[in-house]
């Protein structure tokens, strides 16, 4: 859902794709992503869970960051990352998706009134209800 | 358009969709109430639903699969709360676990759909209520990494076809 999203948008589209799915085709990348999206947690903190470098954390955090994954705050010397920090954003996201998977479904529907063969069922039990 | 309007509210974490057929009622509900029409629609073509359980009535539970590209199988269930034929049908829709059984930890939404006569045809209108904040960011969550992360697996395959 969210690539369509990405997609649908004009210019420079297929790059936002690229980084994006660049971003994601890295296990590290994706924890970091899985790990952050109700935390916030600092770069060294994220640094400590994987067997790498702080640099190399960083790296990541920086790539999840190009992609528009992650914000990176800076508090105090932390830099605290956080996966879509905002609210109203992942619950438009959820609504997105539910309103693509619907969408998609009416037009199935659709197609299959159409279709004749959907008044009688594959076993040939045609049902007769009263008119709607 | 078959779907006139979409209405997403936030705050309430609820989609509203009213979608306008030219088939009567009474033919656009037997796509809920047969089992053999309703997987013909419920999956995505590169994912379709086979239901082994559909009992439409109060309390009643609906079980189905969906088979994705690989064979893999992902289980989803309803619970009718409420139904009237031919018009509405209210249900939550929720995934299961490997076993088959409701998975308690995946997100469920609440669905009721009304069908009125409308126009000549039918008028369908669906809202579909998130459970709860908590599952509804778990469902993004899984729709995000998960989504994005199968389709990078997809993109992997092409370029390496």
């Amino acid at each position: 859902m969210v690539v369509d999203g990405v997609a649908a948008g004009s210019g420079g589209a297929d790059e936002t794709v690229d980084r994006l799915f660049h971003a994601l085709a890295d296990t590290t990348r994706r924890d970091i992503l899985r790990r952050c999206v109700r935390d916030e947690l600092s770069v060294s903190r994220l640094a400590a869970t994987y067997p790498m470098s702080f640099a190399a954390v960083q790296k990541h955090v920086t790539v999840l960051e190009r992609a528009g994954l992650v914000t990176k705050q800076r508090r105090g010397r932390e830099q605290l990352v956080r996966t879509d920090p905002d609210a109203v954003g992942r619950a438009r996201q959820a609504l997105d998706g539910l309103e693509s998977a619907w969408r998609a479904r009416v037009d199935r529907m659709s197609g299959l009134l159409a279709d004749d063969d959907a008044e009688a069922g594959p076993d040939g039990n045609t049902r007769k209800g009263p008119d709607g | 358009m078959t779907v006139t309007s979409v209405d997403k509210d936030v705050d309430h974490l609820t989609l509203t969709l009213i979608a306008d057929f030219t088939a009567p009622v009474e033919r656009v509900w037997r796509l809920w109430a047969d089992p053999r029409l309703l997987e013909r629609w419920w999956g995505p073509p590169t994912y379709p639903a086979t239901f082994e359980e559909h009992d439409l009535t109060p309390g009643g539970e609906v079980r189905y699969f969906m088979t994705g590209p690989e064979g893999e199988k992902h289980g989803g269930w309803w619970r009718v709360t409420s139904v009237a034929p031919p018009t509405s049908l209210e249900f939550t829709d929720g995934f299961s676990g490997q076993d088959g059984k409701p998975d308690p930890g995946m997100p469920a939404t609440s669905v009721r759909m009304t069908l009125t006569r409308h126009d000549g045809g039918t008028r369908m209108e669906l809202r579909s209520v998130f459970d709860s904040r908590e599952q509804m960011d778990r469902l993004t969550e899984m729709g995000m990494v998960e989504g994005l992360t199968a389709s990078v697996g997809q993109m992997d395959d092409v370029l390496a076809g």
